[in-house]
């Protein structure tokens, strides 16, 4: 193997790591996908080290080592499965290693999403249903459904805008309880907290606090960590965004 | 009840493809999330009115979830997170660690740290579902993970 097609090969492996991590992926994951592409290409013994925010990985017997750095991190399940799909490809050898490259190039710009207005109904479909097994009452279906697509609007214009982190569930969870009060005030609702907690749904990092809790327990004690701080930062936003309006309306 | 059987299944299915739309699942997978979501959150109501705490139902429901979420997997040949992410989401305590950091904000120190312990109780017991379900489909991957 030259050594054009090392770096070629640590490149693709560390691109398809990155694009996973910064999807929400689960660690073991990563690095088995990671460790698969480099067995196909024919190297057997790859070393991985990955964490949150940035990984490693070197090709032993031939003194190569790379680093990718990994600046966001959010939940993106296509991609997941896109990067999944093109590593068994590139395993049942139907690409190469270049275009498996590519392709990655490709699909760490370009997926394609939900349109917004689609995401909002999801959002308001989220907080009603939630609200309701929650047990809440029927009164508060209509209003926890408008606030909570009010408030994931919100929260995915300023994350388009503005690049200040946490920002954007405070400023959400700020409109929803300001939403919220304003509801109430005029009698349509009856609880303030249930329709404030369906609305937060769509942005409370529930899943990335269990995720974390599953990483530290599967022995990924550092992502555990990360993930879990980032998670803690996400909801001390959303719920300082919410403690304001308690503070100065209710 | 079985009125409320029903109306919680289909919230649960509703909330679940809701939660998969905003974080992207592929258009292919949105029906089964939605069953693994119903499954998971079925088992948790309804061993809920039986009264016996909270913790055990998460650990079922985790535990019907991540078992039903692995055989679909492998039937769709999907990723398995693709799956169990958005079904957990009724599960999770997002809306407890909510009332925490209200709590702590408000300056109700006692009531926020009932809730943190009640977030840090949730997700082990989800975790530990999990892995439970780890060891029935798969013994060998729980050590080759580590």
């Amino acid at each position: 193997m030259n050594e054009k097609r090392q770096a070629q090969l640590l490149t693709t492996c560390l691109m398809a790591g990155r694009i996973m991590i910064e999807s929400g992926s689960e660690m073991y994951r990563v690095e088995d996908t990671m460790r698969r592409i480099a067995q196909n290409a024919g190297v057997m013994d790859s070393h991985i080290f990955t964490t949150p925010t940035g990984l490693f990985m070197s090709l032993p017997t031939y003194d190569a080592v790379q680093i990718q750095q990994v600046t966001s991190r959010a939940i993106n399940l296509e991609k997941v499965d896109r990067v999944n799909a093109l590593s068994r490809q590139f395993a049942d050898h139907q690409i190469t290693l270049t275009v498996l490259s590519q392709r990655l190039a490709v699909l760490d710009h370009d997926v394609p999403y939900f349109p917004l207005w689609l995401q909002v109904i999801a959002a308001a479909v989220v907080s009603c249903t939630i609200m309701i097994m929650f047990g809440g009452h029927w009164i508060d279906f209509l209003p926890s459904a408008v606030v909570g697509a009010a408030g994931y609007t919100v929260f995915y214009l300023v994350r388009e805008q503005l690049s200040v982190s946490f920002l954007s569930e405070f400023l959400a969870a700020f409109t929803i309880g300001l939403l919220a009060w304003i509801f109430i005030s005029l009698h349509f609702g009856r609880s303030l907290d249930m329709i404030i907690i369906g609305a937060v749904m769509p942005l409370v990092p529930g899943v990335a606090i269990t995720n974390a809790v599953r990483d530290m327990l599967a022995g990924h004690l550092l992502t555990g960590i990360v993930r879990g701080i980032e998670a803690l930062f996400s909801v001390s936003a959303i719920g300082i965004g919410i403690a304001l309006v308690f503070r100065f309306f209710a | 009840m079985w009125q409320q059987f029903i109306v919680q299944g289909v919230f649960s299915y509703l909330a679940t493809i809701g939660f998969g739309i905003c974080s992207n699942v592929p258009r292919r997978a949105l029906h089964v999330c939605g069953l693994t979501g119903l499954t998971g959150w079925l088992v948790y109501w309804s061993l809920l009115q039986l009264e016996i705490g909270k913790m055990l139902p998460n650990l079922a429901g985790a535990f019907a979830l991540a078992l039903l979420s692995w055989v679909i997997a492998r039937r769709h040949k999907i990723p398995v997170i693709i799956v169990n992410i958005p079904g957990l989401v009724p599960l999770v305590p997002g809306g407890v660690a909510y009332r925490a950091v209200r709590a702590f904000a408000l300056g109700n120190y006692p009531l926020g740290i009932r809730f943190t312990v009640q977030v840090l109780m949730i997700a082990g017991a989800i975790a530990v579902g999990f892995m439970l379900a780890q060891l029935v489909t798969s013994p060998g991957q729980l050590r080759r993970q580590k």
